[in-house]
C-alpha cells in the first residue's frame, strides 16, 4: 500500500558505511591511522574548528578569569620541569640576573630586554584556567608584560603574521637545537590583552618547574601552546621553514596548531 | 495468539523508514563509534574525572590507575571512594611477559589501538563535525517533515498506560498489527532522550572543554559547573549513549534482526498481522 520501492544508492550507502564501522572495530584502525589520505580527511577538521572559533568567538573575548580562593594548591607541572644546560643553570643561580629576552625577526627594533627592564614595563595580572591537552586543568595567578606592549615597543612590522617563541628546554632530547621546544601563535592572539609574558606565579617568581624565567601564556588555547623557558621571540610571516614546518615543538608530532579545543 | 510459524500468516509491508532518517542512522552509527572509540584515547592521557573547574588530583571523582597492593602492582578504578581491583581491565594490565602497561581503558576499544592522543584528537574532532552536521540534517528533517511531532513525540494516552507497555516489554511481547506500525512509548521516550537529551550533552558539553569557546560563551561553563564538570558530564552522557545502543541492538535482535535491518536500509518493514482482523 504505502511501500515504495527500495531505493538501491541509499541502501548501497547504508551497508557502505556498515561495512566501515565494522572494520574499524575488526581492529585494523592503527594502520588506517598511519595513511596519508586518511590523515589528510581527518587534517582538514582542524582548519574548520579554527575558521569556526574565530567567527564565533570574539577577537578580544577574554578568558574567564578566577577568584584567589579558586587557585590550585598542587599546579602540575608538565613536559619540561627543568633545564639541562649549564648556562640555563647559572643564570638560574644567579635568579636570572644576567639573562636578557631576545625579540627579533620582522620587527623594526631588535630588543635585548633584562628581566628587571621587563618587570618595569606595565604588567596584567590574572588568575586563570589551564587546560592542558590531557585533559586536565589547574588554575593559578599569572603576572607579566603583555605581549602587545613588547610588539609595540619592538615596532612590530605589518608584514608579520606569526610570533615564535624559542625556548631553551631539550624536550626531544636531541642534545641541539633541533629539539628543543618552540612554539607560534598568529596575530589575534599576540595582541590579546590576556596574551602576556609571565615572570610571576602565585604572587612569587616563576618557579623553574614553570618556566622560569619567562613563559607564555596564551589564555584560550590548551596548555602545549604556553610555551616556557622563552628565550628569544622572532616575528616571520610564515612557519613552514621553521623546523618541522608545523609550527611547534608539539604541532611537529601531530598535534594541532590551533589549540583552541 | 497468533502462531508465527503458521504459513496463512498475514503480513504486511509498510515503508517505516524515510530516506532522510535512513542516512543519517547509518552516519550516526559510524560517527559515535568513532567518536566513543577516540574518545577513550583521549580519556587514557589523563584516565581520571573531576567535579568544579579544576582537577584535584587527590580525590578524583573516578579515576583508573595503578596502586601498591603489597609487594604487587595492581590496576584500581576509583568510583565515589570506593577502590576496585580492576587489574588487566581498567588501570593497568599485564603482558604475558610480566610486563606492565599503565592505561585506563583498554587499547582494543580505542582508537587508535595504541597509546596517541593527537591521533585520537583529529578522529575525534573530525568525526564531532559529522556529527553535529548530520545531527543538523536529522533535526531540521524531522522538525521540517513532522518525524518528531508524529512518530517519536508520545501521546497522553499513550504515556498514561506506560506501566502496561513496560509489562509488555518485560515479558518480550512486541506489538502487532496497527499497532506495530508506530512506535511504542518506551521506543519514543528512549529514543527522543537520546535525540534531544543526550546527544545534544555531548556537544555542549564538549565546547564546554574547548578554552576557545568559554572565551566566547562563559555560560558553557556556568551550566555544567565547570571545565572539570563538564568533562565528567561528558562521560557519563556517552555512557548513557552505550547503554542505549546496547539495549537498541538487543531489542532490534530479539524482535526480528532481519526484518529491523532491512527497514533501516530500505525503508520497508513487515508487520504481522493478526488473524482476528480482516
Amino acid at each position: 500500500m504505502n511501500a515504495r520501492p527500495k531505493v538501491d544508492r541509499r541502501g548501497f550507502l547504508a551497508r557502505g558505511l556498515a561495512i566501515a564501522s565494522a572494520s574499524l572495530l575488526g581492529g585494523c584502525d592503527s594502520e588506517l591511522s598511519d595513511q596519508p589520505w586518511v590523515k589528510r580527511i581527518l587534517d582538514s577538521a582542524e582548519s574548520l574548528t579554527r575558521v569556526a572559533q574565530r567567527t564565533l568567538v570574539s577577537p578580544t573575548a577574554l578568558a574567564r578569569e578566577y577568584s584567589e580562593a579558586d587557585i590550585s594548591k598542587d599546579f602540575k607541572a608538565n613536559g619540561s620541569t627543568d633545564v639541562d644546560d649549564d648556562g640555563y643553570k647559572a643564570r638560574a643561580a644567579n635568579a636570572f640576573a644576567d639573562w636578557k629576552l631576545k625579540i627579533g625577526g620582522l620587527v623594526g627594533q631588535p630588543l635585548e630586554l633584562s628581566l628587571a627592564e621587563l618587570r618595569a614595563m606595565p604588567s596584567r595580572t590574572q588568575i586563570t584556567r589551564h587546560d592542558c591537552v590531557e585533559g586536565w586543568s589547574c588554575i593559578g595567578k599569572w603576572t607579566g608584560v603583555p605581549l602587545k606592549a613588547l610588539l609595540d615597543k619592538a615596532e612590530l612590522k605589518p608584514s608579520a603574521r606569526y610570533l615564535v617563541f624559542y625556548c631553551a628546554d631539550d624536550l626531544g632530547e636531541t642534545g641541539n637545537d633541533e629539539g628543543k621546544y618552540y612554539e607560534s601563535i598568529g596575530l589575534t592572539d599576540a595582541l590579546h590583552p590576556q596574551t602576556i609574558l609571565a615572570y610571576e606565579m602565585n604572587g612569587a617568581p616563576l618557579p623553574i618547574p614553570h618556566g622560569a624565567p619567562l613563559r607564555l601564556r596564551v589564555e584560550r588555547q590548551l596548555g602545549y601552546k604556553m610555551a616556557k623557558y622563552v628565550m628569544r621571540i622572532e616575528a616571520v610571516d610564515g612557519i613552514a621553514g621553521i623546523r618541522g614546518g608545523r609550527g611547534g615543538f608539539w604541532e611537529d608530532r601531530g598535534y594541532e596548531w590551533y589549540a583552541g579545543i | 495468539m497468533t502462531n508465527a510459524d503458521s504459513p496463512n500468516e498475514k503480513r504486511e509491508v509498510i515503508y517505516r523508514h524515510s530516506g532522510p532518517v535512513r542516512v543519517t542512522h547509518w552516519v550516526n552509527v559510524v560517527a559515535l563509534l568513532v567518536l566513543l572509540m577516540s574518545g577513550l584515547q583521549i580519556f587514557n592521557a589523563h584516565p581520571a574525572l573531576y567535579f568544579g573547574s579544576k582537577a584535584n588530583f587527590d580525590d578524583p571523582v573516578m579515576a583508573m590507575r595503578p596502586m601498591k597492593h603489597g609487594e604487587e602492582i595492581v590496576g584500581v578504578t576509583t568510583l565515589g571512594g570506593w577502590n576496585i581491583d580492576t587489574t588487566n581491565l581498567f588501570g593497568l594490565a599485564y603482558a604475558p611477559d610480566g610486563d606492565y602497561d599503565i592505561r585506563g581503558f583498554p587499547w582494543s576499544v580505542t582508537l587508535p589501538g595504541h597509546r596517541d592522543l593527537s591521533t585520537g584528537r583529529r578522529w575525534h574532532f573530525f568525526f564531532a563535525w559529522l556529527f553535529v552536521i548530520n545531527g543538523l540534517v536529522y533535526l531540521i528533517y524531522s522538525l521540517a517533515s513532522g518525524h518528531l511531532s508524529k512518530d517519536l513525540a508520545p501521546s497522553g494516552r499513550e504515556l498514561k498506560h506506560i506501566g502496561a507497555s513496560i509489562g509488555e516489554h518485560l515479558r518480550l511481547r512486541f506489538p502487532q498489527g496497527e499497532e506495530a506500525k508506530r512506535y511504542n512509548v518506551l521506543q519514543k521516550l528512549a529514543y527522543l532522550v537520546v535525540v534531544l537529551v543526550l546527544l545534544p550533552l555531548m556537544l555542549a558539553t564538549g565546547l564546554a572543554m574547548s578554552p576557545g569557546m568559554d572565551a566566547g560563551y562563559p555560560f558553557l561553563l556556568e551550566i555544567f559547573g565547570g571545565r572539570q564538570s563538564a568533562r565528567t558530564i561528558h562521560f557519563i552522557a556517552a555512557s548513557g549513549i552505550v547503554l542505549f545502543v546496547v539495549v537498541h541492538i538487543v531489542m532490534v535482535l530479539i524482535s526480528g534482526v532481519w526484518n529491523n535491518l532491512r527497514s533501516m536500509i530500505t525503508g520497508r518493514y513487515a508487520i504481522k498481522l493478526p488473524e482476528t482482523q480482516p
